[in-house]
């Protein structure tokens, strides 16, 4: 975005920080300082009688580098957050693309079907979820129909990578929709007239100009699902711990604050590696093209 | 343009059913007249719309939701608005970050917010405080209602404010007369998508809500981790009519396809 307004008057210097000091002030109260809090609570030492002491440690990042259990469970949500981004992007580009090529009013609707849930609450969906993979529900009878004994969904990975995908779906075809809204479609079509088949059309002429819409989406969907809560929390019960559910064991049943700290900043360190490390390799493929 | 084959008919149809399938049965089983989660195959029966009603605690995080909701939808926009007009009108020192910082709230997991905000609440004293939830939810909304201002204060012709400055208009006058009426659709737009994600917010909430302001998401968790029976349908049937009625009102004074997959 560009500043329209040229600098006129020499109060102008000033407006711009009182306009936005109401929420500098929001953001720096209840995030900047909070989260520095959270970092510190992390190094805080804590007892199971005393609660936390004032003498700063590693302790906590140690268990989680060196506990057997923490290790499952950092590696169980991000394999499940990698498995949820690999099943969005096999569904959500190519339905981008089914999109894109209706004519309204469908193309209107179906992308309002596919989209709208976002705004649906994610507990509603979770339960809908539950319901549909229950031992009793629809997949199961369908499943029961085909003779197929009934299959435990629940509380299994399966039911928790679902859910994950339906919740993600809009994330991955947002941005791959907006990137086919700027394609020409006259390219694919000079492609396919100079004898291109429709494979080669859509790998070397579609897919390198949807792929930053297809990165970008990644890099939500990756961040949303390994830090998701109510997901794995209503369908993957007490066995199946992913980073969040734990968290919050930590904080309100084992009431160590500290080391739900420490688990809270290696999961938004990870968060942030993996986005600016999705960066890079964004920015290095348009230098590649451009340069 | 190129026309879609019947495998890729096929390949939609799933999807949508994909992504119909776990509002469709939670509103069907609402209306189950058993006494457990089940498609109602006798008749339709409202009575777990009535159990709602017979649960205090339910229709108090319902008010509770709505009244949290407004209140951070309506501060966020009161914050919002003169931020967007700084980030979006002005070159200034350090606007890139704070544009930077005043959205980052949408890529920080809401889990990390949700437990820093509980060490801040509890130093200061202010652990279930209301008015402290409201401004923890102000924080996670604001960038929706940010996005939107900025969009239309980017997106609109600035003549006629000179025209009524250059006419003695004072800039009090301006901003009241032309520059708001013209930003409104961006400010209710902003207001709704935030009124929706504060009532859907569920992570954060969770860990700094006390008995006292649990939000409805949050007491409908707790409910279906112990025990499930369709009056969690029959809520959750609600909220999602209740979202349809919120996407209608978007839609029509925003344009929700303009919401939700951008400007185009």
């Amino acid at each position: 975005m560009s500043a329209l307004a040229p600098a006129a008057a020499p109060r102008v210097a000033v407006r711009p920080y009182l306009l936005t000091a109401p929420a500098l002030l929001l953001f720096g109260t209840l995030l900047v300082v909070p989260l520095a809090l959270t970092a510190v609570l992390s190094f805080n030492a804590f007892d199971h009688t005393t609660g936390v002491k004032n003498e700063l440690t590693l302790a906590h990042y140690a268990a989680i580098l060196t506990d057997d259990y923490y290790f499952t469970v950092f590696f169980r949500t991000f394999w499940m957050a990698g498995l949820t981004t690999l099943i969005t992007v096999l569904i959500g580009a190519p339905e981008a693309c089914v999109l894109s090529r209706m004519r309204n009013p469908w193309r209107s609707i179906f992308l309002l079907v596919v989209v709208a849930p976002l705004l649906v609450s994610v507990v509603v969906r979770a339960f809908g979820w539950s319901m549909l993979l229950g031992p009793e529900g629809p997949v199961n009878k369908a499943l029961a129909l085909l003779g197929l004994g009934p299959v435990r969904f629940l509380y299994t990975p399966v039911a928790v990578v679902a859910a994950l995908v339906h919740v993600m779906l809009p994330f991955m075809v947002i941005p791959v929709w907006t990137s086919l809204q700027k394609l020409d479609p006259l390219v694919e079509n000079a492609a396919l007239s100079l004898n291109a088949s429709r494979f080669t059309a859509l790998t070397r002429v579609v897919l390198p100009q949807v792929l930053p819409g297809i990165l970008s989406g990644s890099l939500i969907v990756f961040g949303l699902s390994a830090s998701s809560f109510a997901i794995p929390g209503l369908l993957g019960g007490r066995r199946l711990k992913m980073v969040a559910t734990v968290v919050y064991d930590e904080y309100l049943h084992e009431l160590n604050w500290p080391l739900g700290a420490a688990i809270a900043i290696v999961l938004l360190l990870a968060n942030l590696v993996v986005m600016l490390s999705y960066n890079r390799l964004l920015e290095g493929r348009y230098r590649k093209r451009l340069g | 343009m190129t026309r879609n084959g019947p495998v890729a008919l096929a390949f939609h149809a799933l999807v949508v059913a994909f992504m119909l399938a776990p509002l469709v049965i939670v509103c069907l089983v609402a209306f189950t007249p058993g006494d457990t989660l089940s498609l109602p195959t006798t008749g339709f029966s409202l009575r777990w719309f009535r159990a709602i009603f017979v649960h205090p605690d339910f229709v108090q995080s319902f008010w509770n939701s709505l009244r949290l909701a407004a209140l951070a939808a309506t501060i966020s926009v009161a914050v919002a608005v003169p931020a967007g007009l700084a980030v979006a009108r002005h070159d200034f020192p350090g606007r890139d970050f704070l544009n930077a910082l005043f959205l980052s709230p949408l890529i920080v997991p809401h889990l990390v917010l949700g437990v820093a905000l509980l060490r801040l609440f509890a130093l200061i004293g202010a652990t279930g405080s209301f008015p402290w939830l409201v401004l923890a939810h102000v924080l996670v909304v604001t960038p929706y209602a940010l996005r939107l201002v900025i969009a239309a204060v980017v997106g609109f012709d600035r003549s006629a404010e000179q025209a009524a400055l250059s006419l003695g208009a004072s800039e009090a006058t301006v901003f009241r007369r032309i520059t708001l009426p013209m930003i409104l659709p961006g400010i209710t737009g902003g207001w709704l998508l935030a009124f929706i994600n504060s009532f859907d917010e569920l992570t954060m909430s969770i860990f700094v809500t006390s008995p006292a302001t649990v939000t409805l998401p949050v007491r409908m968790y707790m409910y279906a981790t112990e025990s499930i029976d369709p009056m969690m349908a029959a809520i959750s049937a609600l909220m999602v009519a209740l979202t349809a009625v919120a996407m209608l009102l978007l839609d029509r004074v925003y344009g929700l396809d303009k919401i939700l997959v951008g400007h185009n």
